[in-house]
């Protein structure tokens, strides 16, 4: 079962395996440290329910469903 | 005594302390600008230090170097074509991974380079410690730990920068290697240069670089760069004799790579350079991680939470307008008397004739009517400037985004929106904060829907004229909703039909909140007044002169008599008799030719349209000229109602007008100078304009069917 970044509830980390974006918005989201094997850890949804903000490498990032569906994460424990 | 000149270049991400440490570098010595063609904000400032006079150049704060966002082309382009001696880069220390990130791109630009990890009191809080000189050699470039917010390391940064640029670049082997797919295709694409120099490409000196015409590419960045597909630097290889053949050698490359390593190269470079920093940070930096929830986390649990969050965000918005209005009106009444006594004075002291009239009524007029919105500039732009430096607008964007989006813009965009309540003009220029060309159009586009400060005074006064006490709060309010309502509906039409298109994703960081020095939030506030002062002042002094010349020639009429009342003379003025031609169009919607005119000179500046009105229909007579001017407003709205025939619901239908038509030249002037061109601000024109008819010609239509008395 494929589990992408929208999936985590607020509080559950996990890890990245892929980023399935393409184009400008992957550049993006990989420029901004998403990369295979980074932990992150869902904080919250906005009060309306879009965007969704995360921590990783210690700051807090906030996207959009949209693309943080395009990110396929594994568990902290597989390796 | 000569000083020795030297040009440094400051980057850094957004966030990272860049603009305090500018500051602490340069003081008030600054220069803002524009870079040519784009609208992305020159910022530069002198100082001396020791022998030096050093040029500080603050770059556009980017997390990349990729040719996707403006900021980050000119970053990139700054540093390549006009080659400042050296680069700065600032790092927050309490994110060093992915704010070097950033570092180690431009490390590859192979530039002599200082590394200011700033915010060091901050990441030691944090119980990191950070090992600089392992740091400095793991890097391969000087190390200096920074405290921005209390001027701290800024004097061993400069004598590093001095240090380093006597020495000159010192090239180490410390750089990202790449896997080794990834070095391989850089080994052949950089092969591939010395061959394509024989047919017309230039090497420069030491074979590290090559160039296209006047431009200097470091080599292995080229390669990297076409192995990323980075779309300006195909384009520019193409322009190259020999560039077809090397961009068909990079396509075998890219797909080679992928092929190998089963994902494509754009992120296997990525990839690179951050198992690079993970490296590097893994060695010099030891965490004594105390675990507990920071204070951002803590702050964010409150102003984010899924309940209190957009309350919070309604009553901040609120507290802003609050400060602005409020704090600023009795300083605007101030401004207003002075320029009273100004125009007194200089009318007593000048003959009677045109000269007079060109000074009092055209001159000091319109330099007051800008210099009077001063206050309230100032003041909004200091609540906002708060906003930005303590963190929060980044969290507005992210509560707003839901509703932005809807309408196909971007949570950013409320930004702009906001300040268009204060005043059009620095609205139009705050939207330079959004990267996507399509968004940033659009939200300029409806901008002006936002009822800006400067209508105010026409709503004030039709109000008081027109309506008792007790709605008057309503009907103010409902003329701000319906300029809301109207700017949504009208980004959702724009973004569907005119401009179609992806809107820029949303990847924003929420940054950790401080509280920003007040020299920062100062320096910040006044930027801004000061291009609105220049950009905007010296349009509406040019419009204001013109509007004056409408309304007051010709001083004759046709047999050479004057005119025997002065409404008589502005009937029979220019402006008047372009009142008179449009009357026509204005009927179906319930004005006649004076307040077409009105409406007319209302296009310099908003706040006009009640003084022409004022003349059109006499109800300012001589005597009441002399008086006080608190003590006419009373009078002059009670002779608003007697004297024009307007009955509330007429009213009502001219502040719509008012608030939909046209936003002032000002605003046009801006948009043509922020769009480099013509065609957006005609556009404006023309659909503000036809909005606001159509607009008007409902409401009018329904109200005599419905049986308003009009």
């Amino acid at each position: 079962m494929v589990k992408t970044l929208i999936e985590l509830k607020p509080g559950e980390k996990a890890r990245v395996k892929r980023v399935t974006a393409q184009g400008t918005i992957r550049r993006r989201i990989v420029d901004m440290g998403l990369v295979p094997g980074t932990e992150i850890e869902m904080e919250r949804y906005a009060p309306l329910g879009d965007p969704v903000e995360l921590k990783l490498n210690d700051y807090h990032l906030s996207l959009r469903k949209a693309e943080a569906d395009t990110i396929i994460l594994e568990s902290l424990e597989e390796i | 005594m000569d000083r020795k000149k030297l040009t440094i270049a400051l980057t850094g991400n957004p966030n990272s302390g860049k603009t305090t440490i500018f500051n602490n570098l340069t003081g008030a010595c600054q220069h803002v600008g524009n870079y040519p063609g784009v609208t992305v904000e020159r910022k530069e400032g002198r100082l001396k230090f020791k022998d030096y006079e050093i040029k500080v150049i603050d770059l556009p704060g980017t997390y990349s170097l990729t040719a996707y966002s403006p900021d980050e082309v000119v970053a990139r382009n700054v540093i390549i074509e006009e080659k400042p001696n050296l680069v700065v880069n600032i790092v927050d220390g309490t994110n060093l991974e992915r704010n070097l990130y950033l570092t180690m791109q431009l490390k590859e630009l192979d530039i002599p380079m200082v590394l200011a990890v700033n915010m060091a009191d901050m990441a030691e809080a944090n119980g990191q410690r950070i090992d600089y000189p392992l740091l400095a050699e793991l890097l391969g470039m000087p190390v200096v730990r920074t405290i921005g917010t209390r001027n701290e390391g800024t004097d061993e940064l400069l004598t590093k920068v001095i240090d380093v640029t006597e020495k000159g670049l010192v090239r180490t082997n410390k750089q990202v290697n790449y896997a080794v797919e990834v070095e391989d295709a850089i080994s052949r694409l950089k092969g591939f240069l010395p061959e394509a120099k024989g047919n017309g490409i230039q090497m420069a000196a030491g074979a590290e670089s090559i160039s296209t015409s006047d431009i200097n590419y470091p080599a292995r960045w080229l390669a990297i760069k076409l192995l990323e597909a980075d779309s300006e630097i195909i384009k520019k290889v193409k322009t190259m004799p020999y560039g077809g053949p090397l961009l068909k050698e990079a396509a075998l490359c890219r797909e080679d790579i992928r092929g190998k390593l089963g994902e494509d190269s754009e992120l296997a470079i990525v990839d690179g350079r951050y198992a690079y920093i993970r490296g590097a940070t893994r060695e010099a930096i030891s965490i004594n991680k105390i675990d507990r929830v920071s204070l951002t986390e803590k702050i964010d649990c409150v102003l984010l939470n899924r309940v209190l969050g957009i309350p919070i965000f309604l009553g901040t918005m609120w507290l802003l307008f609050q400060l602005t209005f409020t704090l600023g009106a009795p300083i605007m009444e101030w401004i207003e008397a002075g320029f009273g006594v100004l125009g007194e004075w200089v009318g007593a002291n000048l003959n009677d004739g045109l000269l007079k009239s060109l000074v009092v009524d055209g001159m000091i007029g319109g330099v007051g009517g800008v210099i009077v919105f001063m206050p309230n500039i100032l003041l909004l732009f200091l609540g906002i400037a708060f906003l930005e430096g303590t963190g929060y607008m980044a969290r507005a964007a992210f509560v707003m985004d839901e509703v932005m989006h809807k309408v196909g813009l971007h949570g950013k965009s409320f930004v702009p929106m906001l300040i268009g309540f204060g005043c059009t003009v620095p609205a139009v220029m705050a939207t330079r904060t959004l990267e996507n060309p399509k968004d940033r159009l659009v939200t300029m586009l409806v901008t002006p829907l936002m009822s800006c400060g400067a209508r105010l005074p026409i709503y004030t006064l039709l109000i008081g004229a027109f309506f008792a006490p007790q709605v008057a709060g309503n009907i103010l309010f409902s003329l701000y909703l319906i300029g809301i309502i109207l700017a949504l509906i009208m980004a959702k039409v724009f973004r569907t039909w005119l401009l179609p298109g992806e809107s820029e994703p949303f990847v924003m960081e929420l940054p950790s909140y401080r509280l920003p020095t007040i020299k920062a939030i100062l320096l910040h506030m006044w930027e801004r007044t000061w291009l609105y002062l220049k950009k905007a002042g010296t349009i509406i002094l040019a419009a204001s002169i013109v509007m004056w010349a409408l309304f007051t020639f010709p001083m004759v009429d046709q047999y050479g008599n004057e005119f025997s009342s002065s409404e008589q003379q502005v009937e029979q003025s220019y402006a008047g008799r372009i009142g008179h031609a449009i009357e026509p169009v204005l009927s179906p919607i319930g004005f006649d030719w004076k307040t077409g005119t009105a409406l007319m000179a209302g296009l310099a500046a908003k706040e006009i349209v009640v003084a022409t009105m004022g003349t059109l229909y006499s109800i300012e007579d001589e005597e009441a000229l002399e008086e006080k001017e608190t003590a006419t407003v009373k009078t002059f709205a009670e002779r608003a109602r007697e004297q024009s025939g307007y009955t509330p619901f007429t009213a009502y239908i001219l502040m719509l007008f008012c608030l939909i038509y046209v936003p002032c030249l000002a605003t046009i002037a801006v948009i043509k100078r922020e769009t480099n061109g013509w065609k957006w601000p005609l556009f404006t024109i023309g659909y503000t304009v036809l909005l606001a008819w159509v607009v008007c010609f409902i409401v009018y239509q329904g109200g005599v069917l419905l049986g308003f008395q009009v």
